[in-house]
């Protein structure tokens, strides 16, 4: 009889990818992404490590091009933050896959303990924002920025993982187009729905207007794309059609909030300032957020220079104590000076 | 990529020509009869014999009374759908409280219930809070006990005994992913090169996968509850 350990790994290696005539050469799983599994494989061409990322199980088309468009939403995007791609294509077992640099590193959410100052913090999360705008900047959207999806490499480097669920804006309409829905926990309103082929399990559908021939529930009718926790409501509520650069604003809003958590090792009570960024950022109302990450980032980077913040009306004493932190040096310089010269005065007169 | 549609056994128990039926109704029970006899043993406690004769009885009436007719796929999957009628079966089992004779009429597919009466004792008993995930449990380690199989006839006709030894030495045995010999060491031992080891490994497990998900998609009514399954079986669904 097969036993419970042999039937785990048997179905480990049931999902292995076909690498049979392809220059990659398996090395071993490093883990789960959105949609699939990652491996580090050996690039037998140019004889380096680099990760492949393919989709588990037999997939359907629509899946196969949603992950070739995550390729090509990374492919567009060189910016320090944001893994590179090198190749991409079909394995001989038909699955999509697409080859990435290797990132040796920790999880945000493994490291966080070794980040002992707020600083240290705020500056990784600025590092973070940089990325994010970057990708808005190219009408790319995340969607489910959380802690395990930034990586932190050895040297310091910050990036931003798993495009998977990237959305591109700014081409009319709904993006992700997918021809099956296994699983549908809400459905709000639909204005319109075209035409699905099958759709699974569906526990809630609310009011729906017109129901044709069903082809496709895109993430624009209701499917719930994010991680609870740093997900916006908008995303909450399925509206994945509409949904914009302020989605990832307020996840990294989020973010922010996990990284002043003393339950996730934040030291003491987070700055006024500091909150005041974070609750703006996380605002229910998307117009009452920050309009984009850059905003957002440029924030945090105030506060780190010791500038006053936008999202915060100081009190006449929170702006002097501001000054002297900022000034501390300096003032410590002339009150020894001060100091200095009153002594000498009076030793001169004793 | 996404195999071509193809009408599961599931669907084709409703075929109007008996043979097809038959041929049908032959797959279905070798793909559950052994999860359902153990599912009865250890859920309902029942005595071997009782649990044999039950286990049959269960696919006879499936065949003669055609009740697989009224699985609809859009409310539940066809393995829980299964697992209730057992249980509606053992309950009314238990309430007349005589024992079945076999389904008359009906010749029952060879089944090896010495062996999984040995697989029984092994495993440990779910509690009832644990049902589905015992039960499922069960149906894959009866598929991936077939695709072995089925890998390790292919080999042998292709004479390949050797690349099948070798998937047995490095994925059948039960060991700690640490224990698991290297391909240094597997090549080693049969004067193979590393590369040999590597290339010939792939092919058997790529074999084992084709396999699994062939099975699998025989196990399943329609192509979304194959997809659906072979994620949770292969992919992210899995806990």
């Amino acid at each position: 009889m097969l036993s419970d350990r042999t039937l785990g790994h048997l179905r480990d290696v049931a999902d292995l990818p076909d690498l049979n005539g392809t220059r990659y050469e398996l090395i071993a799983p490093l883990g789960r992404g959105g949609m699939g599994r990652v491996y580090r494989v050996r690039d037998r061409e140019l004889d380096r490590e680099v990760a492949l990322k393919v989709l588990s199980g037999p997939v359907a088309r629509a899946s196969v091009e949603r992950l070739q468009t995550e390729a090509r939403v990374l492919a567009r995007l060189e910016h320090p933050g944001i893994v590179p791609i090198h190749d991409a294509g079909v394995l001989p077992d038909g699955r999509a896959f697409y080859v990435m640099t290797l990132v040796r590193g920790s999880r945000l959410d493994e490291l966080v303990p070794s980040l002992k100052s707020l600083p240290e913090r705020l500056r990784l999360l600025v590092r973070v924002s940089d990325a994010v705008a970057f990708a808005h900047a190219h009408g790319i959207v995340h969607r489910d920025l959380s802690p395990s999806n930034i990586m932190i490499g050895p040297f310091g480097q910050v990036l931003v993982m798993d495009w998977g669920t990237a959305k591109v804006t700014g081409q009319g309409g709904p993006v992700d187009q997918v021809d099956q829905v296994d699983r549908v926990d809400r459905v709000g309103q639909v204005d319109r729905v075209d035409q699905v082929d099958r759709v699974g399990r569906v526990d809630h559908v609310g009011r729906v207007d017109h129901v044709g021939r069903v082809a496709h529930v895109a993430t624009g009718a209701g499917v719930v794309v994010g991680t609870p926790g740093f997900m916006a409501p908008e995303q909450e509520r399925g509206e994945a059609a509409t949904v914009d650069a302020r989605a990832d604003v307020y996840a990294l809003g989020a973010l922010l909030g996990w990284l002043l958590d003393p339950a996730n090792g934040a030291p003491g009570d987070a700055p006024r300032p500091v909150a005041a960024i974070r609750e703006r950022a996380t605002q229910r109302e998307r117009g009452m957020r920050y309009p984009t990450a850059e905003t957002f980032g440029a924030e945090l980077a105030r506060y780190l220079d010791g500038l006053p913040v936008e999202a915060h009306q100081e009190t006449a004493l929170e702006r002097v104590a501001r000054f002297g932190r900022t000034y501390r040096v300096a003032l410590l310089l002339v009150a020894a000076y001060l100091f200095m010269r009153i002594l000498l005065l009076l030793i001169g007169r004793i | 990529m996404f195999p071509q549609t193809r009408y599961s056994a599931i669907l084709r128990l409703r075929a109007e020509d008996e043979a097809d039926r038959r041929v049908a109704w032959d797959a279905l029970v070798t793909a559950y009869w052994r999860p359902v006899y153990k599912y009865l043993r250890a859920r309902w406690r029942l005595p071997a014999e009782h649990a044999e004769d039950l286990t049959q009885e269960f696919f006879a009436r499936a065949f003669e009374q055609r009740f697989l007719d009224d699985y609809d796929p859009a409310k539940a999957r066809f393995r829980t759908w299964l697992r209730l009628g057992l249980d509606r079966l053992a309950v009314n089992e238990a309430k007349a409280s005589q024992r079945l004779k076999r389904g008359g009429g009906v010749a029952m597919t060879s089944l090896d219930f010495v062996t999984a009466e040995g697989e029984v004792r092994e495993r440990e008993i779910a509690d009832d809070s644990d049902l589905d995930a015992w039960f499922q449990q069960e149906f894959v380690r009866a598929l991936f006990g077939r695709a072995v199989d089925a890998v390790e006839r292919e080999c042998h006709d292709a004479g390949r005994d050797d690349h099948f030894d070798l998937f047995k030495a490095c994925d059948l045995a039960d060991l700690d992913a640490a224990e698991r010999p290297s391909y240094k060491t597997l090549a080693e031992g049969r004067g193979w090169t590393v590369n040999d080891v590597t290339n010939r490994l792939a092919g058997v497990r790529r074999a084992f996968r084709g396999h699994v998900l062939r099975l699998l998609r025989d196990a399943c009514a329609s192509d979304e509850e194959f997809e659906a399954e072979a994620r949770a079986l292969l992919g992210d669904g899995r806990n």
